[in-house]
């Protein structure tokens, strides 16, 4: 079968080896945002190996990853979840008018106490 | 000892009391902490993918700058440690990030920016040492029973990072001992306070930081600390019914010089 750009783009970019996942389930066990999530940590590892980036692209789980790295500390086959999640979620903002944070809606997001790095992080998670 | 040292925009703001009882402190410990002339915001979390370069250059020029003065840098913040120090080790292991910042840069970037990344907490524990800043505290805090919240940043990627064992760690108990409190130990100091995801979802947020402080009360302890301005905001923010203050507030007032 023909692998897929999108499929290329997430390996080179992510750095991760999909084929190395033995389907143990310790990352998303681990994953704070499991509650959060449509597809799950080892659902993202999966479906990358099967070329089926379209669903996860279109998925909102893209935007519930925190960055703690927890499911790429705990995976025992160094694949790497949160990599492979990161490179789905960059190549979804990089497409043209897709930021999911715009920063027209910034000012009605920010309180008094609102700290400069929350605002940053986002944006830099967000938007391209 | 002189090091250069990197605060971090939130430093300037909303987390001013994070900066000003370390460079209180350190003044007390004998060491000079030589803010960068020129830094820039380091954008608050580190991109995983190996294609993005330009959002890692403000750290790279942290790098350049604080080698240029020949000096070790010191990073207080935990998400300006992470992001950092996982820009110099993607210099040093990635051959494609390396020549690209380079030109970029028109530099020799393996070179130019191999500079040693400290946070606050190794410079206590590996240039000071627990047992000196033990004898240098005039206000012991003894009796008082101290939560370490350590969250995500500081300790993953372990292998990257090498502040501690990232499942089990205990410099920020043998800081707590140092200083003649007690270290509470508890199961949810290492996991994340929900982050940036607090933006656009407070519920989420609120819920992964409950969790934390929960934890940390039912262990009994009567305070939490942290480094991490983003982690006691959100934790804040949950509500939580156990104090959160910046570490370097009770290394302030251990010295006595809060």
């Amino acid at each position: 079968m023909l692998t897929s750009k999108e499929k290329e783009q997430i390996i080179r970019s992510s750095g991760a080896d999909v084929t190395k996942c033995m389907r143990c389930g310790k990352c998303s066990g681990a994953c704070p945002s499991y509650d959060e999530m449509e597809y799950h940590p080892h659902q993202f590892v999966y479906f990358v190996e099967k070329d089926q980036i379209e669903k996860l692209l279109n998925s909102p789980s893209i935007y519930k990853c925190l960055g703690c790295s927890v499911c790429s500390e705990r995976c025992p086959r160094d694949v790497g979840p949160s990599k492979i999640v990161e490179a789905v979620l960059a190549m979804a903002v990089r497409r043209q008018d897709e930021n999911h944070l715009k920063a027209e809606n910034i000012p009605g997001m920010v309180e008094d106490d609102t700290p400069g790095q929350l605002l940053v992080s986002a944006f830099r998670k967000y938007k391209k | 000892m002189t090091f250069s040292y990197y605060p971090g925009c939130t430093l300037k703001t909303k987390a001013k009391e994070l900066d000003a009882y370390a460079r209180r402190s350190a003044e007390a410990l004998g060491i000079t902490l030589a803010e960068l002339p020129d830094w820039q915001c380091c954008g608050g979390v580190y991109n995983n993918t190996k294609d993005e370069i330009a959002t890692k250059l403000s750290s790279v020029r942290a790098l350049i700058s604080a080698k240029e003065q020949g000096n070790k840098l010191v990073t207080l913040c935990s998400a300006c440690h992470n992001v950092i120090k996982r820009t110099k080790n993607e210099i040093e292991t990635n051959d494609d990030m390396a020549f690209r910042v380079s030109n970029y840069m028109q530099c020799d970037a393996r070179k130019d920016s191999d500079t040693e990344v400290v946070h606050f907490f190794e410079l206590l524990r590996d240039t000071v040492g627990f047992d000196e800043l033990k004898k240098k505290v005039v206000n012991p805090l003894t009796g008082r029973k101290i939560a370490a919240y350590y969250g995500c940043l500081l300790l993953r990627p372990g292998k990257v990072l090498q502040f501690d064992n990232p499942e089990n760690p205990k410099i920020m108990e043998d800081f707590i001992r140092a200083l003649g409190a007690t270290p509470v130990i508890y199961p949810m100091r290492n996991e994340c306070c929900g982050g940036y995801i607090a933006i656009e979802s407070s519920e989420a947020a609120r819920k992964n930081s409950a969790a934390i402080y929960e934890s940390a009360e039912g262990f009994g302890a009567d305070c939490m600390i942290t480094a991490c301005p983003l982690c006691r905001y959100n934790l804040i923010k949950a509500e939580s019914t156990v104090p959160v203050v910046y570490f370097t507030e009770l290394l302030a007032e251990a010295l006595g010089v809060k």
